[in-house]
């Protein structure tokens, strides 16, 4: 049951990545991100991370996307022009070639050993992180405040009509 | 067997969504799907640390996803901002066109 609920939603996230790639209108890759990014959330549901699982409905799909998608409705962006497909000679096999030696060493340095089953791990639940937020990880959770506050004041900055 | 993943299949599908990021990023012209392309990385590297905080029985993973999704999202903020600024100047979301840096 686990291995055919991951293989569905992998199956999915990779058709969405290679969608987000090939497609040239920016909505239609912005809408096969959100793909990505809801099978993602179910695969963190089966690794036992809820509430990873939650934030990145919410904040990935739900806030970031929608930042994407007004950004190309406010440019009004249209599809990119392509000028020949020269680079798909040398990187598709590139790629497989990559992508080949990392599945070939990531099966080698982790074998069978450590299996993934739905329930194994409960430690990812609201109450869990933040615990560990507020604990040991107080100061880099009051980092990513002042983060937060320096991208929101450059946003405004950059963003603001010149007064003339 | 049938109802246990294998913990390597989900650092392959980790490296997989990488691989077409990277691919993106490089690739495309169009300045808003090279963003995408990074926010897409940063979801393949967010499932390797969920991965290994699951292997190791460990929040911590989890900890720093969250703080990845926190980076993520200031980076959006102002990325989208400097693509505002640069489209209000010249017009063009091509990246092949924003070139005044190259001599």
């Amino acid at each position: 049951m686990d291995v055919i609920l991951f293989l569905i939603f992998a199956l999915i996230a990779v058709a969405c990545a290679i969608n987000v790639v090939v497609q040239t209108h920016p909505i239609s890759s912005a809408l096969s991100l959100v793909g990505v990014m809801g099978s993602l959330a179910i695969l963190y549901l089966l690794l036992g991370a809820e509430f990873i699982a939650a934030a990145q409905v919410i904040v990935y799909a739900g806030a970031i996307m929608v930042l994407f998608v007004f950004v190309i409705m406010l440019l009004n962006a249209g599809a990119e022009t392509r000028k020949g497909r020269s680079y798909l000679i040398p990187g598709a096999p590139l790629l497989i070639v990559f992508l080949g030696l990392v599945a070939y060493y990531v099966q080698r340095m982790f074998p069978s050993s450590t299996m993934v089953r739905f329930g194994g791990f409960t430690g990812g639940g609201p109450k869990d992180i933040g615990h560990a937020l507020f604990t040991t990880y107080l100061l880099p959770f009051e980092v990513t405040s002042i983060l937060i506050l320096v991208a929101i004041i450059g946003a405004i900055v950059l963003a603001r009509k010149e007064i003339e | 067997m049938m109802n246990a993943v294998p913990i390597s299949w989900f650092l392959t599908l980790s490296a997989i969504l990488f691989a077409l990021g990277v691919a993106g990023f490089l690739f495309r012209r169009n300045i808003i799907t090279v963003f995408m392309s990074i926010e897409l990385m940063l979801n393949a590297v967010n499932l390797s640390f969920v991965t290994f905080s699951y292997q190791h029985k460990e929040v911590s993973g989890h900890l720093f996803t969250f703080f990845v999704m926190v980076v993520a999202a200031a980076e959006a903020a102002v990325g989208l901002a400097i693509i505002l600024t640069v489209f209000k100047g010249r017009s063009t979301l091509n990246i092949d066109d924003v070139n005044s840096m190259k001599n």
